[in-house]
Parts: structure tokens; C-alpha cells; sequence
């Protein structure tokens, strides 16, 4: 048994799989060789389109076999179509014993994915989550090989270190051409910022673009160049564009999220850094919205404007950016059908890359110039350490997301949680999966006071900075006592000795391992 | 205490507890519960639960419950006023400290 | 007893058949809490309702505020038990619903009295609240204020006052504004704090700082909430401005002055300064430092 850098007991092997113990948020150097790609140069079929009709049709031309492995990206939320029709395609070919590596967090309902792994046509599975039915099966042990969870920006590093490879990549695009040009701006089924593919595109053996929408060639705008794509597979429906990502999200008028979210908007217009020029990334939640709401305000009041926001845009950055209070939205992912639109619209809205958004190991990455990040979870510790993964009752809930890659590059990481939720202490002793490590998080902002880490680099400053205003500071310690008062101190949870989830930091090391539960 | 008649308080809104107790027969005390944190406060609520039986002398009794993550002090209070509605008693406050 | 200064710029009440509402309460800026088993409790439920106030304010009580404990009305099959659950919860104080007379107050100060001997609470520490919800309360409301030295405040409910006046309720209410007067006068007259009346309408934010503009101006200290995203709002209207804190700061001085030469009496610019104006004072003081005015170099938040 190891016990690495954040106090997590680990076992020196899984299986096959070697770890490597977390030792720290940056002190990791980069695999020293050429990036890894499985991208072949190849010769285009002269006929002048790459377009098939049906879903199996793809997956034959793809020369999917056993053992291989496949991916999709997230883009399309809760509101995918796509990954359940190509592995039931899959499935009806008889194909079995895949590699499951999706960008981020899946729970498709309908087919539930846990059939596939029962039926052994997915026997791993590399993601950022995974929740629902599959989720929880996982957590009782329902697979061989434990699965890896990796933030978005380990995804690029694991694969260009050549930790992570992709057979073959489906790519649903809302429009594409019949030579495979293909985005994610326009169409009925328009899911925006197509940046958690690029990867895959550029790295896959093969890549099939699925899509619902053909238009003429060359399709504009271009999110994948048809340089990178050898089919195109046209179906009916790629999704549900009202669960992809509706109308824009009205604000909460929960008081206990307005509260939280006030805060942390006055705590990062306290700071220092907050000055023209500066940026930010607040995300989809519903405190997230209300904080960027609140922050417009004061950015209006003191006549301050944004050199960029990052990360997941919803139609409030949108109309800020139209207000001429963000310069740039770097944007990675679209969380409603305004956001999704808006870059085709707009200049200066741009359409990144996941790795150019989050990857530790390349030339830099715009997370490297953030100055405040606002992120959410399931649960902190008086560490600071983070869980978005688990529940306190053994459910996984959670996913990784860009939370840690977040919290390591924003100069200063603000986490808005409620003090408790229901009958659960939200702030605890020890966190039951540590994703996130304590020392890259610089605030804990609640209903019920905020806590800055001491060990955090920027203590100092936030310190000094937040004394000048009237801001409730007290110690997690506090926080957590105040949690447990109310909740009372809850049974921990009984886990075997065997491994059902590897979780990883940024570099690859492992940070934290989820056991599974006892019956 | 007697329970003369099932009586039930609290309600199934999130952070509340419904109790509903009834008499048993001279079967003793037989305690159902159902609760979203089973897992983490199971214990500690049949604590509670039975806490406040024994304060209120009940020997026999069924009692149903659906917690939807109460704290400690809500099912206290909604097991009192369950268990005096039941045996229509009003709760005496003279006693009280 | 020697009054301390309490701040009651916000009063929320929360209902005691909502737990959940009851567990977030005590987060929000409200300078008091009031627990409530009168309106916003049905019937059946009254019993439950006492006992969830009871453990709830006796043992899980909110650090930093004012907790009242709104009982039922003194005529209703209610009270008695409302009263020895109430008191034995030791809260700040007692909020009674509709008062109209000076011996109804004496006559509840007498039976809390007695509870608080029987329960071992140091005797006159319960303060009461009374709202004046009706004509005759309005009328008394000068003896009212007087009654009894637990009276520390009164409140108008101005719903059922003008509903006792076959009054229409209006958002600008000129229809209250008599009662509002009277009720600042009584509690002038009688050293203690004036409650505004709940604005009832949340979606309607430039309605609500109108109407906390003029309880404000009226001379009120504080007003009732009725729902969380109210109070911030509130409280912000009962901020002092510099030229108040900068007079609070001279009565304090020739107070202290006064208290080292052993003078009996002080006064400023030809003024007595007297305890309900060192009160006062301390109490502008104390609003002050709630809205995080730094005093000494007036600081960063002036609103």
C-alpha cells in the first residue's frame, strides 16, 4: 500500500494498471516523447463523398473489432442520441469487449449503458463520470477492470502521452458535408462548442462523423476539417434538442444559491485581481449563473471589463460579451441553445479545443491566465480536498468535469456549496473520493460563511484583500462544525477491498480510489 | 403511554419525517422505517425513534416512518406530537425543562 | 434591566409547520427570526408546530440573531400551551399577535412571569413584541408601549388593521399611514422600538424600497419580511448615513465625558442627551457596523 501526496491510501497495482501516486498539483514533467496519434495518412475514396445510410454500415467501414476502442464526446448532454444507437449497432454486429472513452460523464436512460456491459459488449471503460444505473452499478462492482476517471484536461495529455487510444471516434455533429466538414453551431440540433472532439479527431484511427443534418459542401462554420474524417453516417436523430440545451436558464430564486452566489461574486470584486483585463470562469450550475449575474453587476458598477471568460458559456456571458463587458468567450462547451448559436454570431466567441482549455502538459493553456474560477461540489473537507464524484450514501453522482484542472490553474479557485443538502454535511472530516486536492482551492464560499485555505498560495492576499470588506470569514473547521450541528455526524460508509474506480489527477497520477461498496 | 388510535404527524416534504403510529395488539413495539439517508442516519433516527417511546412510557405500538432527511431535533418533535395524537393526549408542557 | 442595543432592521418569520424553511432561515442577514405558530400554521397542525418551535429555539437556536417566537392570538384555544412552550424555549422574546389594550399586555407579562419561575428562567428576561393588527390597537398603542418593561417593541400588521377599518390595502398606503404615525409615537413616547408592516408583493423590488424608503423616513427602526430575498434590501435602507454616525460618535463622547467627570446629566448643542438617545446612538453605531462601515476613516461599503 501507498499513500500518496493527499493522504490516500492506494495499492501499488490494479490488475494491469501501475500507479503512480499523486504527488502534488504541478510537479509532474510531461512524457518526454513525440505525441502519440493513431491517425494514419490515408487515400479518400475518389467517389467524392464519405456519406452512408445506415449506423452499421459505419461501424463496419470502421473496421471496429473486439478489444478495440471506441469514443464519443459530451456535447450533447442529457440530450444524446448518439451513443446509444451506435452501440446497439455495435451490439447487432456482435462486436464485443470495447473500450468505452467518452470525453466526460455519460447517463444515457434509453438504452441504459449498463446493458452493454452486462451483455460484454463494453468490458472498460475510461470517462470523466459516470452516473445513473450505470454509476451505481459500477460502485457494487459490477466490472472486471475498474475504471479510470480522468478530468477533461488529463483526457488529451493521457492520449498524446499515448496513455489512452482510440480505435475509432464517433463524432455527433448537429450539420455536416458529405466529405465530412462537419460543427456543432448550426442545425436543428445545434449543441455549440464541439471542443472535447478535437482530440479525437486529430488522434483516432478512424473517425465517423454522425449526423442528422447534411448541408451542402463545404459546410461552414467548420469545427472538424474533413481532413481528419473518414465516414460520415447520416441518421434520423442525433438528439433532443430540448434536453441538449433549451431556452437560456432563468436565474434561481432559491435564496440560499442567491445568497452563495452574492458572495462569491463579492468576494472576487474584493480581490485584487478583479480589474480590466481580468477573467473568469463560472459554468452551468445554478449558483454559477446567479454568481455571473451578480458579477455583471459589479463589473458595471465599478466599470470593469473582462479580457476573456472560459470554460462552459450560458446565454448570461453571452449578453454580457454583447454588452461589451467581455472582450473574448473562449468557449469549450455550450450550455443552451443561445450560447450554442451565439458562435456563429459573434466574432469574438470562440469555439476552443478541450486542450487548449485544459491540458497541463502543452505550450499553455488558457486555464494557465484564468484569475477566478467558481466550481461546485458534492463535498469538501477541512483540507479543502474536494469530492464531485460520490455521494455520502455510496451513489456515484458526480464527474470530475474540469474542476481540478480549474482549481490548479485559476489564480484564485472559489468553491460555492451549501453547507449541508438535506440531512447531508456538505463539509466534512474527510471527503469519501478526494478528485480535487486541497491545496489548489483558495476559498470555500456557503450560506453559512466563507473559509479561506491557509495553504492555498494566495491566502495571503485574499486575506488582506477581504478585511476591507464585511464578508463572514471563518474557519472550515467552523463550517464543518456548523454542518454537523445541524445534520449530525453520519455512518461511513463500508467498502471491500476491491477497486472499482481509479481516480486521476491532471498528470496522471492517481489521486484517490473509489472501492466498492459492501452489501 | 396507551396509542389508542393511529395518528400521524410531520409530512413527506423534503427535510421533514411523517410518523404514523398505531396501536398493536399487545404486539410490542415494532418499527418500520423508510428514509432517503437509510444508509448514513438509519441508526441514529431508530435511536431517536426509540428515545422517545421510552420518555413517553409506550410499550406497544406500530410506527411507520417516511423520512425525507430530517434532522434529529424534527423527528424528536414530530415523534412527540405523533405519539399524542395517538393516545389524544395533549403533550405537557409543565413538565418540560 | 439594562437594555442592550438589538438591532431589528429585519424581522423574517418562519413558518413552524416547514422545517426546511426553518433550517435555512438562519443563514440569511435578518437581524431577528421569528418563529411563527400563529398565521402560517392551519389548525391541525398547532400542536406539532409548538413542538418543532420548542426544540428547535430551546436547543438549535441560530448564533447571532434575535429569536422571537410568534404565539397565537390571547382569546385562542391555542395560547395557554403556546405560552408555556414559548417561554420555556427561552427566546429573545414573545411576539403576540393583535394586542389592544395595556391589561392584556400586564395580563401576559403576569403569566409569563409565572412560567419563567416554574421553568427557572431568570424572571422580566423574556421581552414581548406586540403587533397592533386593528383600530383599538392603534388607539391604545400610546398604553400599549407603556405597559410593561418587557415591551420592547411594537409592530404594525397591516393587513388585518385595515381589513378592522374596511380599509383597501394599497401598495403606496396612505390608508396605514395614520397608524404608522401613531404607533412611532407611542414607541417614542415610550423609549422603545417602531416595526414597520410587511410589503407583501416579492416580485416587486422598486415597490419594496419605495415603501422601506418611507418607513425609513417615518422614523421607523426596522420592518417586518416576509420572504428571504427581501432582506438584503431592507437592512440596506437602515444603514446610517455618514452625518448620523458622525452625531452618534459626539453624543457617545460626551456621554463617556459625562460618566468620568460623574455628571449627572450631559448635553450636546444645547440638547439633554438622555439613555434613550445614548441608546440610540449606540444603536446607529451598531447598524453601522452590521452594514460594514468601518468607523475611524469612514470605510469601503457606504451605500
Amino acid at each position: 500500500m501507498i499513500i500518496n501526496k493527499a493522504g490516500r491510501e492506494l495499492p501499488d497495482k490494479i490488475g494491469n494498471y501501475i500507479v503512480k501516486p499523486y504527488q502534488g498539483p504541478w510537479d509532474v514533467e510531461p512524457c518526454n516523447k513525440p505525441v502519440y496519434s493513431n491517425r494514419k495518412p490515408s487515400v479518400t475514396p475518389r467517389t467524392g463523398s464519405k456519406v452512408v445510410k445506415t449506423l452499421k454500415e459505419a461501424v463496419l467501414a470502421s473496421g471496429l473489432r473486439d478489444g478495440m476502442t471506441i469514443s464519443f464526446h459530451h456535447c450533447f448532454r442529457e440530450g444524446d442520441q448518439i451513443i446509444g444507437q451506435v452501440l446497439t449497432a455495435i451490439r447487432e454486429l456482435g462486436i464485443k469487449n470495447l473500450k468505452f472513452a467518452p470525453s466526460a460523464v455519460v447517463n444515457i436512460k434509453e438504452p441504459s449503458l449498463v446493458d452493454f456491459v452486462r451483455d460484454g459488449t463494453i468490458t472498460s471503460i475510461e470517462a470523466s463520470g459516470i452516473r445513473g444505473e450505470l454509476g451505481d452499478s459500477v460502485m457494487k462492482g459490477l466490472m472486471d477492470v475498474p475504471v479510470i476517471l480522468r478530468p477533461h484536461g488529463a483526457r488529451p495529455r493521457a492520449i498524446e502521452a499515448g496513455e489512452l487510444s482510440i480505435d475509432v471516434a464517433f463524432i455527433g455533429a448537429s450539420a455536416a458535408d458529405e466529405y465530412g466538414n462537419a460543427t456543432g453551431q448550426i442545425g436543428p440540433n445545434a449543441c455549440g462548442s464541439l471542443g472535447y472532439s478535437f482530440i479525437d479527431a486529430t488522434t483516432a484511427d478512424k473517425v465517423v462523423i454522425v449526423t442528422d443534418y447534411l448541408v451542402d459542401f463545404p459546410c461552414v462554420p467548420v469545427s472538424i476539417s474533413q481532413q481528419y474524417v473518414d465516414i460520415v453516417a447520416v441518421v434520423d436523430k442525433i438528439g433532443d434538442s430540448a434536453k441538449i440545451g433549451a431556452g437560456a436558464a432563468r436565474m434561481t430564486r432559491n435564496p440560499r444559491d442567491l445568497l452563495i452566489a452574492e458572495r462569491s461574486a463579492a468576494l472576487i470584486a474584493a480581490s485584487r485581481l478583479f480589474r480590466n483585463g481580468f477573467s473568469f470562469q463560472t459554468g452551468a450550475g445554478a449558483i454559477s449563473i446567479a454568481c455571473t449575474n451578480y458579477l455583471a453587476r459589479r463589473m458595471e458598477e465599478k466599470d470593469i471589463k473582462a479580457s476573456f471568460a472560459l470554460g462552459g458559456m450560458t446565454a448570461n456571458i453571452v449578453d454580457m460579451y454583447r454588452k461589451g463587458q467581455v472582450r473574448v468567450l473562449e468557449c469549450s462547451q455550450s450550455f443552451d441553445s443561445v450560447a450554442a448559436r451565439a458562435m456563429a454570431e459573434e466574432t469574438n466567441i470562440i469555439e476552443i479545443d478541450n486542450a487548449l482549455y485544459s491540458n497541463p502538459h502543452s505550450k499553455g493553456s488558457l486555464l494557465d491566465k484564468l484569475n477566478f474560477g467558481v466550481l461546485g461540489a458534492l463535498e469538501v473537507d477541512t483540507d479543502f480536498n474536494i469530492n464531485i464524484l460520490t455521494g455520502s450514501g455510496g451513489e456515484m453522482l458526480g464527474g470530475l468535469g474540469g474542476g481540478p484542472d480549474v482549481a490548479a490553474g485559476a489564480n484564485i479557485s472559489i468553491l460555492t456549496i451549501p453547507i449541508v443538502r438535506g440531512r447531508t454535511p456538505s463539509v466534512v472530516k474527510n471527503v469519501f473520493t478526494l478528485c480535487t486536492p486541497g491545496e489548489t482551492i483558495a476559498a470555500v464560499v456557503t450560506e453559512a460563511g466563507i473559509a479561506l485555505n491557509p495553504k492555498h498560495k494566495y491566502y495571503d492576499e485574499l486575506k488582506e484583500d477581504l478585511e476591507k470588506t464585511n464578508l463572514k470569514i471563518v474557519t472550515i473547521e467552523k463550517l464543518r462544525q456548523i454542518a454537523e450541528s445541524m445534520t449530525g455526524v453520519p455512518k461511513p460508509i463500508e467498502c471491500t477491498d476491491k477497486v472499482v474506480c481509479i481516480v486521476e489527477y491532471r498528470d496522471g497520477t492517481v489521486i484517490d480510489v473509489i472501492r466498492q461498496i459492501k452489501q | 403511554m396507551q396509542i389508542i388510535k393511529p395518528a400521524i404527524a410531520g409530512t413527506t416534504e423534503s427535510s421533514d419525517v411523517q410518523i404514523m403510529v398505531s396501536p398493536n395488539n399487545g404486539n410490542g413495539i415494532e418499527i418500520n422505517l423508510n428514509s432517503i439517508v437509510k444508509a448514513q442516519f438509519g441508526d441514529s433516527i431508530l435511536e431517536t425513534v426509540k428515545e422517545v417511546l421510552e420518555a413517553f412510557d409506550v410499550k406497544d405500538a406500530i410506527i411507520q416512518i417516511q423520512d425525507k432527511g430530517a434532522f434529529d431535533w424534527v423527528i424528536r418533535a414530530r415523534m412527540q406530537a405523533a405519539l399524542c395524537r395517538g393516545s389524544e393526549t395533549p403533550f405537557d408542557w409543565k413538565q418540560v425543562e | 434591566m439594562e437594555r442592550k442595543v438589538t438591532l431589528k432592521r429585519t424581522s423574517l418569520y418562519v413558518s413552524c409547520a416547514n422545517p426546511a424553511n426553518m433550517n435555512q432561515a438562519v443563514f440569511y442577514n435578518e437581524d431577528c427570526l421569528v418563529y411563527d405558530l400563529e398565521d402560517s400554521v392551519p389548525p391541525a397542525e398547532k400542536d406539532a408546530a409548538r413542538l418543532l418551535a420548542y426544540h428547535t429555539v430551546r436547543y438549535h437556536r441560530p448564533e447571532g440573531k434575535y429569536v422571537l417566537i410568534r404565539v397565537n392570538g390571547i382569546y385562542s384555544e391555542f395560547f395557554e400551551d403556546d405560552l408555556e412552550a414559548a417561554v420555556r424555549a427561552r427566546p429573545d422574546a414573545l411576539r403576540i399577535p393583535k394586542v389592544e389594550s395595556a391589561a392584556e399586555v400586564r395580563m401576559v407579562s403576569e403569566k409569563i412571569g409565572k412560567i419563567e419561575t416554574a421553568a427557572g428562567i431568570e424572571v422580566g428576561s423574556t421581552e414581548l413584541w406586540c403587533n397592533i393588527e386593528s383600530y383599538l390597537g392603534v388607539l391604545r398603542a400610546e398604553e400599549i408601549a407603556k405597559a410593561d418593561p418587557r415591551v420592547v417593541a411594537l409592530a404594525l400588521g397591516a393587513e388585518d388593521f385595515t381589513a378592522s377599518m374596511k380599509a383597501t390595502r394599497t401598495k403606496k398606503g396612505i390608508e396605514i399611514l395614520y397608524a404608522r404615525n401613531a404607533i412611532l409615537l407611542a414607541c417614542r413616547n415610550a423609549g422603545i422600538d417602531a416595526l414597520d408592516a410587511v410589503f407583501s408583493d416579492i416580485n416587486d423590488e422598486e415597490g419594496l424600497r419605495e415603501d422601506t424608503m418611507l418607513a425609513k423616513n417615518l422614523g421607523f427602526d426596522g420592518k417586518t419580511v416576509v420572504h428571504p430575498c427581501q432582506i438584503d434590501i431592507v437592512n440596506s435602507y437602515f444603514t446610517p448615513s455618514e452625518k448620523e454616525i458622525r452625531y452618534a460618535l459626539r453624543v457617545l463622547a460626551v456621554v463617556e465625558e459625562g460618566r468620568k467627570m460623574n455628571k449627572g446629566a450631559v448635553t450636546l448643542d444645547g440638547s439633554m442627551i438622555d439613555k434613550p438617545m445614548e441608546l440610540r446612538a449606540r444603536t446607529t453605531l451598531a447598524q453601522a457596523a452590521a452594514a460594514g462601515i468601518k468607523i475611524g476613516g469612514l470605510g469601503s461599503d457606504n451605500k
